[in-house]
This record gives C-alpha cells, sequence and structure tokens, in this order.
C-alpha cells in the first residue's frame, strides 16, 4: 500500500519527516537530494531517527550514536545491532509516497513489548 | 608493523581493533583484557541491565558473527610495558611483543577509604560489580548512593524504580556543576527530589559504620544516615599505574597529542586512560564519555599505522547522555569555560528543557532534557563550529 507522507518541496534537504504510522516511519532528503524511507525507531532503545543527525546517506540515532544507512537500513556498529527495515519510496507530482515494508520491523525491547501489550 | 596489541577489550578497545581492520591492518592482532567476559557495553549496567530490563546477552558490543581476526587474551591484566622491546608483560607472566600498542586500559572506580571488606558497599564499573548490585538491590531495603554525579544519580533513578529507599549524599554544594555548571547541576538533580529521593549536599562522608555488613554512612556534620546498602559512586581513577616507569609520560592519565599519540613512538592510548591535547579548549582534557571511547580511537589508529604523518583532525565536541527517572539527558560541549546559560526552549520547571551555554556570546555547550530533536541540531552546529 502507498501512504502519502508529504510534499517534496515541505521537506527540505538534511531534514526528515515522521510519518506517524504504527510504528513510525521517516522519510529523510539528503543533502545531495536523494529521499529515502527507514523505520522511525532506532533499533536499540525507544528513539526517532527522524530527530537524528543525517549525514551523507547515514543517519545517527539522536541518542547513542549507531548510525543507520538509509539505503540499506543497515547499522554501522553497536549498541544498535538489527539493522532497520527500508521502504520504497516514489516522488509523484510532488508528492512523496512510502510503500511500508511487508517485513517484520525491528523494534527495541521496551517498544515491542508495549505494542505486545505487555509492560513497558 | 607485523604485531599490534591492543590493551584493554571494553569499547575504546574493540573500537581501535575494528580501525586497525578497517584501515588495513592484516598483522597480528592481540587483544589484551583484564576482566574475563568479551566486550560489553557499560552505560546500561546502571540502568536497564540494573533493572532488570536488560540481561548480559543484551551487552555484547560485538555484531554477530563479527570476527578481527584478532588473538583474545583474557582475563589477564597487563603489568608492564619495556620501552625499548615494546614488550608488555603480562600478569599471569606471559609476554605479548608488538610493533605497535594501543592502550585502551580504562578507568576503575574510586573507593571510600576504610569500605573494604563490608558487606552491602558497592562500586559500580563493571558487568561483575552490577550482578552483585544488582542481587542485593533486588532484596529492597534503604540504600544510600554516595556521590551525586551521573552513576550515582542513575543507580538512585533505577532503585528508585525498583522501590527501594533512597538517599543521595554529595559532598559539593550542587551536584553536577563540575559537567552541568551549577545553574543546571541544580536543575538536572532536582529529578531527585521530584521523587521523593532525599538528596543531601554540601556534607562529606566520615565513614562507615557496621561490623560485618554496613548499618549507616557517618557524615561529618554529624549524623548518620542508616542503610541496608551503599554505592559508592565517587568518580574514577585512569588505569595507568601499570606504565609508571616505562617512560610513557603520564599526566592524569596517559597524556597524549590531538591524536592519541603518547610520548613513545609506535604507542597511542584511547578512551578513559587517556588524557588528549583538545585544540579547541588549548589544553589536555581527559574524557570519559562513551562516544569519544567509541569515536576517537580512528584517529589514534590512522596516527599508529601512518607513524604520525597525519594531520590530526578535529574530534567531535565531547557528548554524553543520562537516562534519570524517565528523562533523557543529553550534553556536548564543555560547560566550565561558560559565562552565560540561557533556556531557549521548554521550561525548567518542566523538566523539560534545552539550555545553551556560551561564552562571551559564543556557544560552547548544550544541554537538553527530553529534547532529543532540538538538542541534534544543536550539537551538529557546535560540531560545525570548530
Amino acid at each position: 500500500m502507498m501512504i502519502p507522507a508529504c510534499r517534496l518541496a515541505d521537506l527540505p534537504r538534511g531534514e526528515a519527516f515522521r510519518l506517524d504510522i504504527d510504528p513510525p516511519v521517516s522519510v529523510f532528503h539528503t543533502d545531495d537530494g536523494e529521499v529515502f524511507a527507514i523505520d522511525d525507531t532506532c533499533t536499540h532503545q525507544d528513539a526517532s531517527l527522524a530527530d537524528g543527525w543525517l549525514e551523507g546517506c547515514e543517519v545517527e540515532c539522536p541518542l547513542h550514536a549507531s548510525k543507520f544507512d538509509l539505503r540499506t537500513g543497515a547499522v554501522d556498529a553497536p549498541p544498535a545491532r538489527l539493522p532497520v527495515r527500508t521502504h520504497e519510496v516514489v516522488v509523484e507530482d510532488g508528492m512523496v509516497y512510502v510503500r511500508v515494508s511487508t517485513d517484520a520491523p525491528n523494534l527495541p525491547p521496551c517498544v515491542a513489548s508495549r505494542l505486545a501489550g505487555g509492560p513497558a | 608493523m607485523r604485531t599490534v596489541a591492543v590493551v584493554g577489550a571494553s569499547l575504546a578497545g574493540l573500537s581501535a581493533a575494528r580501525s586497525l581492520r578497517r584501515q588495513g591492518y592484516d598483522g597480528r592482532l592481540v587483544v589484551i583484557g583484564d576482566e574475563t567476559h568479551r566486550p560489553y557495553d557499560r552505560p546500561p549496567l546502571s540502568k536497564e541491565f540494573l533493572a532488570g530490563t536488560l540481561g548480559e546477552a543484551d551487552l555484547g558490543l560485538e555484531a554477530e558473527g563479527e570476527d578481527l581476526a584478532a588473538e583474545w587474551l583474557l582475563g589477564t591484566r597487563a603489568t608492564g610495558l619495556d620501552r625499548t622491546s615494546r614488550a608488555l608483560r603480562l600478569a599471569d607472566g606471559r609476554e605479548v611483543r608488538a610493533d605497535g600498542v594501543v592502550i585502551a586500559t580504562g578507568a576503575a572506580a574510586r573507593t571510600l577509604p576504610g569500605s573494604a571488606g563490608l558487606a552491602g558497599v558497592h562500586t559500580l564499573r563493571t558487568l561483575d560489580d552490577a550482578r552483585a548490585l544488582r542481587d542485593e538491590l533486588a532484596r529492597g531495603g534503604r540504600l544510600v548512593v554516595i556521590g551525586g554525579g551521573f552513576v550515582g544519580a542513575e543507580v538512585a533513578s533505577t532503585a528508585y524504580a525498583l522501590g527501594l529507599d533512597v538517599t543521595v549524599v554529595e559532598a559539593a554544594p550542587t551536584p553536577l556543576a563540575g559537567p552541568l555548571g551549577e545553574t543546571m547541576g541544580a536543575v538536572v538533580s532536582g529529578l531527585h527530589a521530584d521523587h521523593g529521593v532525599r538528596l543531601l549536599c554540601g556534607v562529606g562522608v566520615k565513614g562507615l559504620s557496621g561490623e560485618e555488613r554496613v548499618e549507616a554512612v557517618l557524615l561529618e556534620d554529624g549524623r548518620s544516615v542508616p542503610a541496608d546498602i551503599v554505592v559508592v559512586g565517587v568518580g574514577a581513577r585512569p588505569c595507568v599505574e601499570w606504565l609508571e616507569g616505562s617512560g610513557i609520560a603520564l599526566d592524569n592519565g596517559v597524556k597524549c597529542g590531538a591524536d592519541g599519540r603518547t610520548s613513545l613512538a609506535g604507542v597511542v592510548a584511547v578512551g578513559d586512560c587517556a588524557n588528549w591535547y583538545d585544540p579547541r579548549a588549548g589544553a589536555h582534557r581527559r574524557v570519559e564519555h562513551w562516544t569519544g571511547a567509541r569515536e576517537r580511537p580512528d584517529a589514534a589508529v590512522t596516527a599508529l599505522l601512518a607513524g604520525g604523518a597525519v594531520e590530526p583532525g578535529v574530534p567531535r565536541p565531547p557528548y554524553f547522555w543520562s537516562d534519570q527517572y524517565g528523562v533523557k539527558i543529553q550534553f556536548v560541549g564543555h560547560a566550565a569555560g561558560a559565562d552565560s546559560v540561557t533556556v531557549e526552549a521548554g521550561a525548567v520547571d518542566d523538566r523539560d528543557v534545552l539550555a545553551v551555554y556560551r561564552r562571551a556570546g559564543v556557544p560552547v555547550a548544550v544541554l537538553g532534557m527530553n529534547q532529543p530533536r532540538l538538542f541534534t541540531r544543536w550539537r551538529k552546529q557546535l560540531a560545525a563550529m570548530s
């Protein structure tokens, strides 16, 4: 399913837009003008990667400095040890759409247990 | 270089070993660690691990299947370094000859004189420390934390959440005044009172009472605070005693240049034990932050492999975080040189705040409480200014 995220004109280069679905997905507009979408939640702890440090094709988690590759979702080094999912992005008529991956997300333990209705 | 030895198998040592391989070093790599454990992450020891929400398997720093083709000598301490042969002596009698050495021996928790051997008294630095403390906290009771620094405050916060009766004793008038300055130190340490944790400031500890097990903490003003468990969180000292007599310059740790090179060719130092020259500050600064242990080894390894022929880059301003009572605390830069602190977003009373420290109008440090997005922007801005 393609979900409309935002207008490309409203997402300056170097910025991110968080799509408040469950789990949230973030769209990044790199300094080189490429647009990528990955899961918004760091796989280590409950932190929003849209709040992170975007540099090239990598975003650094705002809390603990693990970096995720926007193209592959791969993480460079702990504390996070699992990749985030990547999602297909389509830009059409100036609108950014995201096709959310059907893979299971790698959510951090505290978020996973909350979604499962268990103790936070 | 045919053999490089990394002394220390925690984050700084592991990061150095990774950088060596990433930068193309394909010779023999020996990693020496005094603990028996594979490299593990220390920040959760005072938080999620102590609370029981993370287990030991969650602490590993190595990726699944990661193989650095290194010889791991764990559970053995380095006891000396010969300056001419660059041979390392180990506590178990072995000797490792190396062409290059990375010193990453970290720091050890300071203890309270006279507290040795008394049951119920803990420090918190290693996984073994955390296991012992976690088991005691699980039994409940009255906890007294000596020292209102970050480790002490995080232990207090975790123990409060576990339902213990907690008191924090701090010798200085304001906790965290060193790293955060007086104003914001008072704000952050105000989290204790917000949650009904007692904070006693400006009073030193005279000693502990108890026969076999601790019973109370005796304060210098004559008060006695009953305690079932005591955590001593009064800072850490760099582990460099083993280098005395080696000829390596020591001064508050291993004295290093801006790229981690020591006074001895072929030897660099990284992490908590290393007192690097900070070109921004124009002085040596020993940084005990996780991020420094993670980022700086790369520069030190470059210098080691190049023999010093590279111009060192300016490292990012020091950054650390802390989690206390559900509040995410983040700090970047140096508070010491600031002449003003301004709240730029949020409100101090809400414990939701972004504060910028300035010196002569120029931002030198930023504190965030529950402000990750704005904080990251400021952190980038601060790095770009240098």
